[in-house]
């Protein structure tokens, strides 16, 4: 498989280019994702190639913007609709959750609504409590959508052309602290990578590490340090949320006995509850230790630096919680 | 603009089924064969069949949670219709969107919509596909004067004028959201004016009227097709019954405005038209009647023998 070291940006950009070389019916609109390339920058050249007709600015309206999104899906187009910050995505719940995730089974099979949702999560760039939230358990909550979460740019290229090619209502979260982040990544066109397929980022046999989106470098950096004190730590990314590959979260820690999951989205009723209990459940009669949960700290996530950070999970995090289950 | 006979005819008959259906449900409703809510459009006939008159089989519509109308007159199939309505797998949805949300993607009909204001971005968005696609489709978003008051009507109209988008957005004002009346919650002296600071065009039309409203329909589209964009098409009517089927509709309305609306009821409105125009006699028009009633009888029987969804459906669907 022929490679080429990229950005989790560029990864991004040319999942879309090769979508929308592809496909005609594949078009992208959003504030700003034209000439200027998204506020992030990582679009920059999409406009130059495919004009106005199909690199669409739009209106600061979300609910619009995603309601005629759902509106071209219906009706033979395959929109990708850009949502600047996943804060704004509460601007369009009522087009993604009571339109987009429920028009195919409301209309008994007939519809399909192939609209992927991009937008970006992840505190960290000290933009204070609107511009900073991880809300993918909101819409991991509801039937009907699929939800992925890539941690690398990889990851980035794969997931996202799988979700331009759905027949369904994908939303698509890219943390905007890893816009930046390098790693390799397959070239041909027809590189995808399947939904609800998890991937071990990191093979270990006394902990399991369950992580998503940019905690996955979180529990590399801890996995790293927790192997010089001689504990060996599996890192598992599950990469889609809906989807969720269950049966490899359970049988990596049926393996290791013991599980720490670490996620971004606020700690309580979050994505970390719902792996915990699918972990219990499935590997109940092999797990030495309690469970542990790490999220987001359950406030508005501060502005000042300092308060800021404090609300995120680090890998010191990690490796205290790994250390509290006295594995050595 | 005149129509031809062919049309008016079908008009006709489009109302009556319209009507019949809606009769049938209020039936079904009291003798306990369906559950769940039904809005019933008796009296708002014109608009739907005004509106689809003007269109074609390819267009586009979405409709609202007093929808039967709009399907009816869009092509929905009454027994598939009336088996939806009672939950049956027959239905167009295989029973499971129910009276709010009936969607016949095959002639057009993107779904009713349990929201209000729920169709303003799918039909805004189904214009922009069109558009895209290079087609010269048109898409209809019926809403009620209740929706009028919903931010998204004001985001898909700055879209739609901004991208020229070949959509129309036909409002029917009923004069009551659920049970309040329309000007007690809502400014401006008409929602036709709401959308003329987006350089949009609309206009208000007796929604009484089928001819009327087949007439400001048809010039729309005309705009939609050449690509010069959106109107907007204030459609003044009146529902007889209640909000829902389980609403008296009294009280809240007086009898006499109840009446003075009766009083030029659009089947009968467009009857007399026929009549005095010597397009068809008495006889041919209580001929289409009996055939209605006929068609009405066969869908509800076919419906009630129909059996329920087998419960393993329950999760077909979903997804893709």
């Amino acid at each position: 498989m022929s490679m080429r070291e990229m950005t989790y940006g560029e990864a991004v950009k040319e999942a879309m280019a090769e979508e929308m070389r592809r496909d005609p019916t594949v078009f992208l609109m959003g504030e700003d994702v034209g000439k200027a390339g998204t506020v992030f920058k990582v679009l920059l050249g999409l406009h130059d190639e495919f004009g106005d007709d199909r690199v669409i600015d739009t209106p600061i309206a979300e609910a619009g913007l995603v309601g005629l999104g759902v509106g071209a899906a219906l009706t033979g187009s395959r929109p990708i609709v850009d949502i600047m910050f996943g804060d704004f995505i509460a601007l369009a719940m009522d087009q993604i959750v009571n339109q987009a995730a429920k028009l195919r089974y409301m209309s008994g099979g007939q519809a399909i609504v192939p609209i992927t949702i991009r937008s970006t999560m992840g505190a960290g760039r000290s933009s204070a409590a609107q511009h900073s939230q991880s809300l993918h358990a909101w819409l991991a909550h509801i039937p009907g959508l699929k939800v992925a979460i890539p941690s690398t740019p990889a990851d980035a290229k794969g997931l996202f052309k799988t979700a331009v090619r759905d027949d369904n209502p994908v939303v698509i979260y890219e943390d905007k602290m890893m816009y930046a982040l390098k790693g390799m990544v397959p070239t041909e066109e027809d590189y995808t990578i399947p939904f609800g397929q998890a991937h071990i980022k990191r093979e270990g046999d006394d902990v399991t590490l369950i992580a998503t989106s940019s905690m996955v470098h979180v529990a590399l950096d801890a996995a790293d340090a927790l192997a010089e004190q001689g504990i060996s730590a599996e890192v598992v990314d599950p990469r889609t949320l809906v989807p969720l590959d269950r049966e490899t979260l359970i049988e990596s820690v049926v393996k290791t006995t013991r599980a720490v999951i670490i996620d971004e989205g606020y700690k309580s009723f979050g994505i970390t509850g719902e792996i915990a209990s699918t972990v219990y459940n499935g590997a109940f009669d092999y797990i030495d230790a309690p469970i542990v949960r790490l999220g987001a700290m359950d406030v508005p996530v501060p502005f000042s630096k300092p308060l800021e950070d404090a609300t995120i999970p680090t890998p010191e995090d990690v490796i205290k919680a790994v250390q509290d289950m006295k594995i050595r | 603009m005149s129509l031809s006979s062919e049309i008016l005819i079908k008009m006709y008959r489009a109302m009556l089924r319209i009507r019949r259906f809606e009769e049938q449900i209020w039936e079904v409703y009291t003798g306990g064969l369906m559950h769940g809510l039904a809005h019933l459009y008796i009296g708002e006939e014109a608009v739907a069949v005004g509106v689809c008159a003007a269109l074609r089989d390819d267009d586009f519509i979405t409709s609202t949670h007093r929808g039967h109308g709009h399907c009816v007159a869009k092509g929905g199939n009454l027994e598939a219709m009336m088996a939806e309505v009672m939950g049956r797998v027959t239905g167009h949805c295989r029973g499971k969107g129910g009276s709010m949300h009936i969607a016949d993607m095959s002639v057009g009909i993107l779904g009713a919509n349990g929201i209000v204001g729920g169709g303003f971005g799918i039909a805004t968005g189904a214009a922009l596909s069109a558009q895209k696609r290079g087609t010269d489709q048109v898409a209809v978003c019926f809403f009620g004067d209740g929706a009028s008051n919903q931010g998204i009507f004001f985001e898909v109209m700055n879209f739609a004028a901004i991208w020229k988008l070949p959509v129309i957005y036909v409002c029917e004002n009923n004069h009551y959201g659920e049970y309040t009346p329309t000007e007690n919650v809502t400014a401006g002296k008409s929602i036709a004016d709401r959308s003329l600071p987006f350089g949009i065009p609309s206009t208000t039309v007796d929604g009484s009227d089928a001819i009327a409203v087949y007439e400001a329909t048809a010039e729309a589209v005309e705009r939609a097709r050449k690509g010069d964009g959106a109107t907007l098409i204030e459609c003044d009517t009146y529902r007889y019954r209640g909000h829902h089927v389980g609403d008296p509709g009294e009280g809240y309305r007086s009898k006499e405005e109840i009446e003075s609306w009766m009083a030029k009821d659009p089947i009968q409105l467009l009857r007399t038209k026929i009549l005095d125009d010597n397009i068809a006699s008495g006889a041919e028009l209580d001929a289409e009647e009996r055939e209605v009633e006929k068609e009405m009888e066969n869908a509800l029987e076919a419906a009630k023998a129909a059996p329920y969804p087998d419960v393993e459906e329950v999760n077909q669907h979903v997804y893709a």
